[in-house]
């Protein structure tokens, strides 16, 4: 298979703090309309691999490519971290991988509207009408119509996570990271931001998911990998590996999760 | 009391023209002390050690002394330099050293500096840093994360505090009246008293200028924090 066909290559990512090592060479491919499920306990290591991919945490080593552009990397000074070429290229490459947060992290003194808008237009260039139009359409897709004008704070959390993945949407990114996007909400508001992210996925965007929710990585995501001490301990189809874990690992983390 | 000599149209006048010299340096100096403010909380909260430090030992002198002392040192002091002394005449700026109005404007718009830009750096710590990263993954610069996010942010959390800060400044341009030929709503209400030996009645009208321009500079912040802060208001619906 060639490079350029994947949407998302990761490689070998290594990452440590100080001398402890978070991430002992963890790789990641992603083909378009992947829905991949990173699961582990905490401490595992699965959001700060997904925070290495758009360097938001830096790693020591490894290779990150977006659409079969690879992401140049050079040593940094700092504790041997990999720092960007140029961090225009990396910029560029960020607005192709767009974020959602667990905290949802949108900007409070911005609206809704604000919020969704601000890459489009400052970051990407996008004529205002159009980005408003584009949000409106995507505020719509995650069942958010009239809230327009009113401040994240006046929202639910699950209101405010939907909004958040609308963010994500406005810039047409290549891939979504979505980084425990349920682990801060009130059961009650799991579901709405779970649906939404199913109805990407039957969209065919190209995903990669750290969650807890075994249902979603179970249901909609066709590829999961089992995050252990920073390695990969098992990855595969979520319908066999979490019916059938090989690993002793998998199997313990499964019968203390399973819903 | 004798309230005739305050209403007298002289008397008025010369209110009006102190109340004219009061806002011109509260003003001025606050516009020249907002820049100067941004560029030093900037410093504050930048990467730079010695730049923290420089401004930091700057703020801790301007906050740790006297304003009297301040407008003082700057207005007299600063006269007494042989080196501003054998250039004041000609060579810019230091022309403007024998201004009455541009020392107390300078001594008042250091200080309020000093002052606005720990809150103003305060404010841009404290910006939750989901936001700033939030911005980085969307692929802005560090010039743009500044410019849209923390900046705008910050601003607005600040508008509170600044409010007093602003209260406070108008009350202490009162002290441009220790400089000579400075007449100033304060310095007017002691002409008057000087003038008819009415200190009560001369003092109580400046008082109640203050008094008017402080209500009219709340009401003005109360506006703005409605409009700013809006997102920080208990919800209404």
């Amino acid at each position: 298979m060639n490079a350029s066909d994947y949407k998302l290559q990761v490689e070998d990512i290594h990452k440590r703090y100080g001398q402890h090592e978070v991430l002992k060479g963890v790789s990641l491919r992603a083909r378009a309309g992947d829905v991949i499920s990173i699961i582990g306990s905490s401490g595992s290591g699965k959001s700060t691999f997904l925070r290495c991919i758009n360097l938001l945490e830096k790693p020591q080593q490894g290779r990150i490519l977006v659409a079969g552009e690879e992401l140049q990397l050079k040593a940094g000074r700092h504790n041997g971290e990999l720092e960007p070429v140029d961090p225009k290229q990396l910029q560029r490459l960020r607005t192709r991988l767009a974020m959602v947060f667990q905290n949802f992290n949108l900007w409070a003194h911005m609206t809704v509207l604000q919020n969704i808008i601000e890459a489009p237009v400052h970051v990407l260039k996008i004529p205002k009408e159009q980005a408003i139009a584009t949000a409106r359409k995507y505020l719509e897709i995650v069942g958010l119509k009239g809230v327009e004008d009113r401040y994240p704070a006046h929202l639910s959390g699950g209101q405010q996570q939907r909004v958040a993945i609308a963010r994500a949407l406005a810039v047409e990114p290549e891939v979504m990271l979505f980084d425990e996007p349920t682990s801060a909400l009130d059961p009650e508001l799991v579901n709405e931001v779970l649906r939404v992210m199913k109805l990407l996925a039957t969209e065919h965007r190209t995903m990669v998911v750290v969650t807890h929710e075994m249902g979603f990585a179970r249901e909609v995501s066709n590829q999961v990998i089992f995050l252990h001490q920073g390695r990969i301990e098992e990855q595969g189809d979520p319908r066999q590996i979490l019916a059938n874990p090989k690993s002793e690992r998998l199997a313990q983390f499964l019968s203390g999760n399973l819903k | 009391m004798n309230w005739d000599v305050i209403l007298d149209p002289a008397t008025i006048q010369l209110y009006g023209e102190g109340l004219l010299v009061t806002l011109q340096l509260l003003l001025s100096s606050l516009a020249v002390g907002a820049w100067l403010a941004l560029l030093m909380a900037l410093a504050l909260t930048s990467q730079q050690a010695w730049l923290r430090r420089s401004v930091g030992a700057y703020t801790f002198c301007i906050r740790g002394t006297p304003l009297l002392l301040q407008v003082y040192l700057i207005y007299y002091g600063l006269a007494q330099v042989e080196w501003i002394q054998q250039r004041w005449d000609d060579v810019w700026p230091w022309t403007h050293f024998k201004e009455p109005f541009f020392c107390a404007l300078l001594a008042f718009a250091l200080n309020n500096a000093g002052y606005t830009a720990e809150m103003l750096a305060g404010a841009i710590r404290e910006t939750p840093h989901g936001e700033i990263e939030a911005a980085q993954a969307m692929g802005m610069g560090r010039w743009a994360v500044l410019r849209r996010i923390v900046l705008p942010s910050a601003l607005r959390r600040t508008l509170p505090a600044y409010s007093n800060e602003v209260v406070m400044m108008l009350h202490s341009t009162s002290l441009a009246s220790t400089v000579p030929a400075m007449v100033d709503v304060t310095a007017a209400a002691g002409r008057i008293y000087s003038d008819y030996y009415l200190p009560f009645e001369a003092y109580m009208a400046a008082a109640l200028i203050y008094l008017c321009l402080s209500f009219a500079l709340v009401g003005l912040f109360k506006l703005a924090e409605g409009r700013y802060l809006a997102y920080l208001a208990p919800r209404r619906h």
